[in-house]
This record gives C-alpha cells, sequence and structure tokens, in this order.
C-alpha cells in the first residue's frame, strides 16, 4: 500500500470519526433536504427574503444540508401558516417563514387563523423599515410648512387593502391630519411605486430594501423626495430614527413637529402595536410546536453564523437594509412584540377599519 | 443618432459575453432543462427556476444568467408540444394555440402544425429581441405614458375580440364572457378583501387558478370526446402534411408573423396586463386579417402562427417592466428577478444606466435560447408528432396523470382534481350546446384587471374633479394614448362584427329537433348567475360588491333573453346546436357519462389513497378492463408513467395529492402528501 492511500485512507477514517461523534452531540443534516415554508407566491417580499437566507442557512447547518423554498400561497398566508400549525413535524426538517401579512390576520382575529404564535419556536427575527415619500413639488412645500400641505392637499394613494400592511401608513397619515385617497386593488407596493412615478398617486410608501434600490433612483432624478420612515425599535423598545435612513425624520417626530406634542391616546398605541408586528418584527423564522432544544439551539446558532459572516454586511445590505437580524433571546423579545398586542388596540383598529372603511373583521 | 452611439457599445460587449463556450454551454442547458419542464403542462417557468436557483447563488454570473434565461425562453415554446398535439394548454400563452393547433392535429397534420408554430416563436423572439434592444432605452416614457385608465382601454380591447370569438349567437357569447367574469371574481374581493362566492370554502377564497380554468374548459372536453370515439387523435391515424408544410405556411403568411410579433412584444412591455391577453389579441387580429374565415376554430394555420408568434416576443417585451421598473410581468419573471439578485444583480432603473451590457447580455440571451429551443422542437416535431397516431385511450391514463398533476401544481390539494372536474364539466356542456369557450375564458382572464381598472380610474378621476374640476377628468380619462386605444377598439369591434357572420357560414347546424337539453342548460347557467347576483349584492364593502353585481345582473338579464328568444324561435334556429346529435360526438360508440365517470374514478380513489397508488390502480383498472391489453403491456405502461411522474416530481420537489390513507397513516414519499 503506498504511503499516499494509507494517507487518504487515514484521513477518511479521521473525518468519518469526527463527524460521527459530531453528530452525537448536535443535528446532522447531512445529505437532508430541509423544506422552508414561506405562505406566500414566488417573487413576493418573503420569497426574496427567504431565498436570501435559504443558501446562506445550508452552509452553516451542520452536515450543509440542501435548504429549499416551498412555497405554499393562499389565503392571505393563513393557509400556510394554518398547514404548518397542523401538519408540520418537530423534526427539524421543515421550517415556516412568517411575515406582517401573517401576523395581521392573527392579530385582528381573522376567522380563518387556525395558528398561534405562542405555540412556535422563532430562530431569527428580520427587521426593516418603511418610507414615506412625495414627488419634489409636494415636498419643498412639506418641508417649508408641513401645515399647509396637510391642509390643502389631496393625496391619492396606491393601497393593497386597508386590513394589510398599508394599515400602518394609512393610519399614520391620518392622525397627521393628511388628506389621503386609498386607490385599492394594486397587487404589489412596485405597482404603487409606478403609480406615483405616473403621477397618479402623489404619495407612496416602500419598505427600505424597495426603497433603497427602486426610489433611491427617482430621488437622484430629482422626481421623489423622501419626508418620514416609519422609525425603528431600540433595545428599550422606543420608536428611534431608522439607522438605514439617518436624515429622514420619523413619523414619531413629524407628529411631534406638526401637533406640537409627544402622540398618546388609542390611537397611537394601537398604530404602534401594528408598526411592531409589521415591520420591526415584520419576518420571522419558526420550528413547530415541540421541536427539541437541541433542534431551536441548532438553527438559532446556525442563523447567528450566518448574520455573523464577515460579508453579511455587504450581500445583505441591499436585499434587507441595515436593520437587526436578530437570532436567540432577541429574537424571542421581538416575537413576543409582533404577536402580543393589547385587547384595546385590536379592538380600536377593527373599529376604525369598520368606521373609516366599512371593513368588518 | 444618440441611441445607436449607446446601444452599440454595450451589444458589443454582450455579444462577448454570450458568445463564449461556458455561456453557450449554460445557455443550452437551460434551454434543454426547460423543454423538459414545459412540455409538461401546468409547471411552466417557476417549476424550472426553482430547480436551478439553489445552484446560482456563488455561480459566475453570466453563467447563472445564461441558465435562467435559457429556461425561462422556451417555456412558451415547449407547451406548444401539448397544446398542439393534445389539446391541453400548458400555460395562458398557449390558450389560443389550442383553437387551431388540435382541429389540425386530427385532421392528421401535426408535424405541420408544430413546425410552423415554432418557425412563428422563433421569428418571434429574434423580432422582439431586435426591437427591444433599441426600445429598451427608450421605453420608460412610453410606458409611464400608460396610466389607469389606459389600461383599462387595453383590457377592452381584449374584451373586443370577443366580437369574432363569440360563436354563432353574439348573446350566447357575451353571456358566455359574463360567466366567465362571474367565475373570475370568485373569491377574497381584490379592494378590500370581502369573500365573494365562496360558501365559506376556503379554497374559493382565492378562486380558480388559471391553469385549473384553462384545463377544465379545454382539455377536458377534448380529452372525453376522444375517449368517447375510440380513435386516434389523427382522424385516419396518420400524418399528412409534414413539417416542410409548415415552414411554407410560415412564410406566406411572415406579415401577419411580423405584425403579432410587434403586438407581442408592445403587449408584453406594459406591465399590469400580463401576458394573459396578448395571444387572444394576436388571434383576433389574425381572425380579422383573414380573408376566408371559415376555417377558424376548425384547423387554420394563420390561427396558430398569430398567437405563437407574439408570445414568444412577448417574453422579450416582458423584460421592459421586469428589468426597468422591477415590476415582474409575470410569475416566472419573479423568480427570474430573484435569480438575478443571488448573482449580483438588482433589477431597476439603474440596471439600464449602469448595466447596460448585462441588460442585453439577457435580451440577445433570450433571442439566442429562442433559436436553440425552437429549432430544437422543429427537429422533434416529426417523432413527436407521432403521439397523434396512436390509438387515443392508451392515451387516456398518461393524460389523466399529467392533467390532474398540472391541476394540483396550483393549490396543492385535492380540491383542485375536484375543481377541474367541476370547471370540464362546464367546459363539456359549453362544448355541445356551442357556447364559446374562449368567450368565456377571456372573461374569466380579463376579470380582476377590468374590475380593479374600472374603479380605480373612476376613483382617481373623481379625485381630480374635486381638485381640479371637469377638464382634468377628461385629459386624465382621454389622454393621447387613450384616444389611440379607443380608436383601435373601434376598429377591432367593427372588424369582428362584420366578419362574425362570415366566419360560421359553412358549419352544419347540428339542431337536435327538440329544445328541451339547450333550454335546460340555458337555466342551469341563469341559474349560477342569479346565485352570483344574490351572492354579490349581499356583500357589505360597497366597492367589492359594484363589479360582481353588475356583471352577474347584466349576464342574468342576457340569459332571460336568451330564454325569451328560446321560447320565441322555432327549433332549426342556431341557438338550438347540440352536438350530441350531429358531428363526431353523436356517432361516438361510448357514452359521456361512462368517459367522464373514469376521471372521476380517479379523483374518488385518489381522495382515500393518495394520487401515487390511485394512479397504480386507475392505470391497471382502465386497460386492463376497458382496453383489454394483455398484462406485460399493463405493467410496462404503468411502471412507465408512474416511474415518469414520481422522478419529475422527485427532481422537481413537488408532492401528491393525500388522501384519507394519508390522513391516518404516515407513508414514506412518494407515497405521502401534503
Amino acid at each position: 500500500m503506498s504511503f499516499i492511500t494509507k494517507l487518504i485512507r487515514a484521513g477518511v477514517i479521521a473525518i468519518f470519526t469526527l463527524t460521527a461523534s459530531f453528530s452525537a452531540f448536535a443535528a446532522n443534516f447531512s445529505g437532508k433536504t430541509i423544506e422552508w415554508v414561506i405562505p406566500f407566491k414566488e417573487g413576493g417580499g418573503s420569497d426574496k427574503w427567504a431565498r436570501f437566507y435559504a443558501p446562506l442557512l445550508a452552509e452553516a447547518l451542520p452536515g450543509k444540508p440542501t435548504v429549499v423554498v416551498k412555497n405554499m400561497p393562499g389565503a392571505g398566508s393563513t393557509k400556510g401558516a394554518n398547514w404548518f400549525a397542523s401538519r408540520a413535524k418537530a423534526d427539524g426538517m421543515t421550517i415556516f417563514g412568517s411575515s406582517g401579512s401573517t401576523q395581521f390576520p392573527f392579530l385582528l382575529g381573522d376567522r380563518r387563523v387556525k395558528y398561534d404564535y405562542a405555540d412556535w419556536n422563532v430562530v431569527l427575527a428580520s427587521a426593516t423599515g418603511g418610507v414615506a415619500y412625495l414627488p419634489a413639488d409636494l415636498a419643498k412645500r412639506w418641508n417649508s410648512n408641513p401645515q399647509d400641505v396637510i391642509d390643502n392637499v389631496n393625496f391619492i394613494y396606491g393601497s393593497q387593502g386597508a386590513t394589510r400592511l398599508d394599515l400602518v401608513p394609512l393610519l399614520a397619515w391620518e392622525m397627521l391630519g393628511m388628506k389621503v385617497e386609498p386607490v385599492f386593488g394594486i397587487k404589489g407596493r412596485g405597482d404603487g411605486r409606478l403609480m406615483f412615478e405616473r403621477g397618479e398617486a402623489n404619495i407612496d410608501y416602500q419598505t427600505s430594501s424597495a426603497f433603497l434600490s427602486k426610489v433611491t433612483p427617482l430621488v437622484e432624478e430629482g422626481k421623489a423626495v423622501p419626508i418620514m420612515t416609519w422609525g425603528a425599535l431600540d433595545d428599550n423598545g422606543n420608536i428611534v430614527r431608522d439607522p438605514t435612513f439617518p436624515d429622514v425624520p420619523s413619523f414619531k417626530e413629524v407628529y411631534i413637529k406638526v401637533m406640537g406634542k409627544e402622540p398618546s391616546g388609542p390611537a397611537w398605541d394601537a398604530w404602534k402595536a401594528f408598526f411592531v408586528a409589521g415591520f420591526p418584527a415584520q419576518k420571522m423564522v419558526f420550528l413547530p410546536k415541540g421541536a427539541s432544544q437541541d433542534m431551536i439551539d441548532t438553527y438559532s446558532n446556525a442563523f447567528k453564523a450566518v448574520t455573523e459572516r464577515p460579508d453579511f454586511a455587504q450581500i445583505s445590505k441591499a436585499r434587507l437594509g441595515v436593520y437587526p437580524q436578530a437570532t436567540g433571546n432577541q429574537a424571542k423579545a421581538k416575537m413576543v412584540q409582533g404577536t402580543v398586542v393589547e385587547d384595546s388596540a385590536t379592538n380600536w383598529i377593527k373599529n376604525w377599519l369598520k368606521d373609516r372603511y366599512g371593513v368588518k373583521l | 443618432m444618440d441611441i445607436f452611439s449607446v446601444a452599440l457599445p454595450a451589444l458589443n460587449e454582450a455579444f462577448a459575453l454570450i458568445l463564449t463556450p461556458q455561456a453557450i454551454g449554460y445557455l443550452v442547458g437551460g434551454v434543454l432543462l426547460g423543454l423538459s419542464v414545459g412540455v409538461f403542462p401546468g409547471l411552466g417557468g417557476i417549476a424550472g427556476l426553482s430547480l436551478v436557483l439553489p445552484f446560482i447563488y456563488g455561480m459566475d454570473p453570466i453563467a447563472g444568467l445564461s441558465l435562467m434565461v435559457g429556461l425561462v425562453a422556451v417555456i412558451p415554446t415547449s407547451d406548444t408540444f401539448a397544446s398542439v398535439l393534445l389539446g391541453i394548454p400548458g400555460s395562458s400563452a398557449s390558450q389560443a394555440t389550442v383553437l387551431d393547433g388540435f382541429p389540425l392535429s386530427k385532421n392528421g397534420q401535426a408535424a405541420r402544425a408544430l413546425a410552423a408554430a415554432f418557425v412563428s416563436s422563433l421569428f418571434g423572439g429574434l423580432l422582439g429581441a431586435l426591437i427591444l434592444t433599441f426600445f429598451i432605452l427608450i421605453a420608460r416614457p412610453l410606458v409611464l405614458a400608460f396610466g389607469i385608465p389606459e389600461l383599462l382601454l387595453l383590457t377592452i380591447l381584449g374584451f373586443s375580440m370577443v366580437g369574432v370569438l363569440a360563436g354563432r349567437s353574439l348573446l350566447k357569447g357575451l353571456i358566455a364572457v359574463g360567466l366567465g367574469m362571474t367565475v373570475g371574481a370568485i373569491g377574497e374581493a381584490p379592494a378590500q378583501g370581502s369573500s365573494r362566492l365562496d360558501f365559506g370554502s376556503w379554497y374559493l377564497q382565492d378562486g380558480f387558478s388559471l391553469v385549473v380554468v384553462g384545463l377544465g374548459i379545454f382539455a377536458i372536453p377534448e380529452i372525453i370526446s376522444l375517449l368517447r370515439q375510440n380513435r386516434a387523435i389523427s382522424k385516419d391515424a396518420k400524418l399528412g402534411a409534414g413539417w416542410l408544410d409548415g415552414l411554407k405556411d410560415w412564410w406566406a403568411n411572415k406579415w401577419l408573423s411580423f405584425r403579432c410579433a410587434v403586438i407581442g412584444v408592445l403587449v408584453g412591455v406594459i406591465p399590469g396586463l400580463g401576458g394573459s391577453v396578448v395571444d387572444w389579441i394576436a388571434y383576433g387580429h389574425s381572425v380579422q386579417t383573414t380573408k376566408d374565415r371559415s376555417k377558424f376554430g376548425k384547423g387554420e394555420i394563420r390561427g396558430i402562427i398569430g398567437p405563437e408568434s407574439s408570445n414568444n416576443a412577448k417574453e422579450g417585451g416582458g423584460l421592459v417592466p421586469t428589468l426597468l421598473f422591477g415590476i415582474p410581468g409575470s410569475g416566472s419573471m419573479a423568480v427570474f428577478i430573484g435569480g438575478m439578485i443571488l448573482i449580483g444583480y438588482e433589477a431597476g432603473p439603474q440596471m439600464i444606466r449602469n448595466d447596460l451590457p448585462v441588460t442585453y447580455t439577457v435580451v440577445w440571451s433570450l433571442a439566442l435560447a429562442n433559436v436553440v429551443g425552437a429549432g430544437l422542437c422543429i427537429f422533434l416535431s416529426p417523432a413527436i408528432a407521432r403521439l397523434t397516431t396512436i390509438r387515443f385511450p392508451l392515451l387516456v391514463p398518461f393524460l389523466f396523470m399529467v392533467i390532474a398533476f398540472a391541476a394540483f401544481q396550483s393549490k396543492q390539494t385535492l380540491w383542485d382534481v375536484a375543481a377541474l372536474v367541476l370547471i370540464g364539466l362546464l367546459g363539456i356542456f359549453m362544448k355541445r350546446f356551442d357556447w364559446s369557450r374562449p368567450a368565456f375564458l377571456i372573461g374569466f382572464v380579463l376579470a380582476d384587471q377590468a374590475e380593479v381598472y374600472t374603479y380605480q380610474a373612476a376613483q382617481i378621476a373623481s379625485v381630480k374633479q374635486r381638485t381640479g374640476g371637469w377638464e382634468a377628468v377628461t385629459s386624465y380619462l382621454f389622454s393621447t394614448v387613450g384616444m389611440v386605444l379607443i380608436a383601435v377598439i373601434i376598429i377591432s369591434i367593427w372588424l369582428g362584427a362584420r366578419q362574425s357572420d362570415a366566419l360560421h357560414k359553412d358549419e352544419p347546424l347540428d339542431v337536435s329537433g327538440s329544445k328541451k337539453a339547450p333550454v335546460i342548460f340555458t337555466l342551469v347557467v341563469s341559474g349560477i348567475l342569479l346565485t352570483a347576483f344574490i351572492d354579490a349584492m349581499l356583500v357589505d364593502v360597497y366597492i367589492d360588491k359594484v363589479f360582481p353585481a353588475a356583471v352577474s345582473g347584466l349576464a342574468f338579464l342576457g340569459s332571460v333573453a336568451l330564454l325569451v328568444q328560446m321560447r320565441r324561435f322555432p327549433e332549426s334556429n342556431p341557438m338550438f346546436m347540440d352536438h350530441e346529435y350531429h358531428g363526431e360526438d353523436a356517432k361516438a360508440p361510448a357514452g359521456l357519462w361512462r368517459s367522464l365517470a373514469w376521471f372521476i374514478s380517479l379523483l374518488v380513489l385518489t381522495g382515500f389513497f393518495g394520487f401515487v397508488i390511485a394512479l397504480a390502480i386507475f392505470f391497471v383498472v382502465f386497460l386492463r378492463m376497458r382496453e383489454s391489453l394483455p398484462w406485460k403491456n399493463i405493467i410496462v405502461m404503468t411502471v412507465a408513467g408512474l416511474g415518469f411522474l414520481i422522478f419529475l416530481a422527485g427532481v422537481l420537489n413537488r408532492d401528491f395529492p393525500p388522501g384519507l390513507l394519508q390522513h391516518y397513516f404516515e407513508l414514506p414519499w412518494p407515497l405521502s402528501g401534503r
């Protein structure tokens, strides 16, 4: 037997024993296929988010399994969530990606919801933000005197529906006293941006990543100017300036400037609760009910490893913005903030939806 | 010219990127993969792209792009096989192709039809790329000129094609459109999400998918009809005209092909319409510009050349909203954008400015993939066309397998297959009583756009009226682009009205001599429409109520008018057409219900045992009891069919419909299900 053959054989044996002893301690996914269920269609925000993470997660999990994104759209994402709640096995081979659009029906007590976030085990919470912007001429007036714009401008806004994420901007603008007419029935925020570009809408908002890639060129051309963000949460749960857009005031700051006082009262509490569910805790990854602590730790550590990659800031900036990607206990805290809401806030929102838009929930 | 000085250097660079052995290798790989996935109805580009996406990350950008583009480009090419040979529309891109493609196959001219279709695809793809190369630089303002009123007008233009597709009775055609729109309005309303006509069922909340409706309306009636007749698809089980004739046909109609390709690019460029109307507009245009229209629907080659020239050109045009605005024109384009991000390109306005060579690489890879894909298809078509000479019942287990699996892709539940049976029944009776199925489908496809654009335009106009008075409203609703579109619509309707009689003058009158059956079907249709109207009136939110109430209400009034006419006119009137009494179905040896029962039995078996076990039972029972094949052949066919399906599903990571068995017992894949 030649030396090289011996060496190879020794190496193979060493690797074998190493991996065998390793898998005795933690889950090993070598050769397995993990399904990441996304309750939305291909190409949507959640789909893109999952497809961004999937290869990175695969690399970080022990045994480097294949991670495939499985789209299970339907019934406003409640179908996929219900499936995950009732059918997914807690063997670590199926994980679920939730989004604000899955959290809102849960918070609003939609009759289709048969899942409970308290049952699941969160392993990643991705935050995002949102930016509202105006055409240049209106933005100029807004910057010199917002009250003039609030009193004298009729806004048109392309909206996906008042019970969706659009609830957050619609309520914010109403609290400022702006006259915004939502034009319902658009299919995605991209359509809203197109209406803005065509001049049919004169106010719009985009989530951070879409703003960075699609609206920034318009800002550079002088066709759009950001006027407010929804803000971000600091570690104590306070709303602060969005770190991705340090030069743009948050809605809270705008409110203080226009109204001359800190926002408070039931409308503000309700807005804040739904803002948290829709943005700072927008996208989360869950293991099913009954997953072992080992498995939860394996996934938490894998996501932690992904977010701590030296190149993570660079590769994630364009796709996720500069936002915390929380794992472990931080993710848990985010999950609670985003899915546990006072009944009074929920009821206020339900009444508002009914009075303002005739939507009964 | 300025455009040239920008375009040419970038083009040069793009070709240097494309024409490397590595890029071409990946492109051809993508094409082969796309062809294999695309032949399977209902799977299409999304499934294929999802298959390669895990490998795209970390790939060389140009190699990754070539692979994805090659795959996407040939989907509308390869689904032509199923639509021409088997009458199964694989995707929205091939629905109009079925109308004349399948009759040609029945006449034994499958190879000719396929060749004409593929060469049209090839030409459309190339011309599309050429137009796009220069157009993409100036497209932005043009795309932005299409506001909501203009999109609404384009939708109406789509509806105007019903004029030539309505069949003998315009009234029946209009009711069919209304019925299609009513079915299209089922589910969550687009504006405020009220539930409409879903009877509390979660399945109906999302409405029926286009794949299920397309298969039900076109494929089921044809498959059942052929099963009843017990013969090969090609009437005398021979292949008449060959592929060379197809090429000659295309050359004789090259200007039609040219015009339809231009239509394809233009409609594809406009975001918000999707590709769903373009082939109908192209088909309508083909009918309107043909002198002798009597052969349409019975095997007119122009009815293939038109839509096929437009649908590949449309893929090119669709790159404009996708790359310029980051708004995908279709599901596969959406996944494509996701794949581009994986290799470091973000679609959006900056794409043209900063990455023009890459943009051109995409455009011309698309063209090259079209050439390779269509060329390969032409080469394969004489062999594949032989499918039409096999005795049809032997194909039936495979076809049932394929369409049930295709339908299942839409929501991945057994209800998809049940919905297919239900819509299939509607299709069967619409065919039997001469109600226009294309009109129904156009109504279904355009329902959502018609609803959304109508109230959006109205809402914006009302705000404009408040702020700028009526002047602002008229200038918003009747822009220059809008006026041009209105003119086009008027011409289209006029051409359609002038010709609708000529279209049917040679058709035999299959009147039964009895009013009973046609009247009963009309009553059923009226019942559905009335139910829809009542349901719509019960919706709380005003904007979610108006559209379904108006459409179903008007269509109901139409059906009442038809019933009144049916009372007044004699049995010999064309409105009493019933193909069960004359024509090929009348002479069929097997009955309708018995043949349909086979498909329903597959559904029921699946409900108990899950899809794979049900299929195995179905293959064996069908081939033994109905076809009395020797056991050896039965086993070979069953293993081949199931093996292929399981392989495909395994590679594409798809599941099968589960049954009661799977509900109670954990089974390993592929016996398991969701």
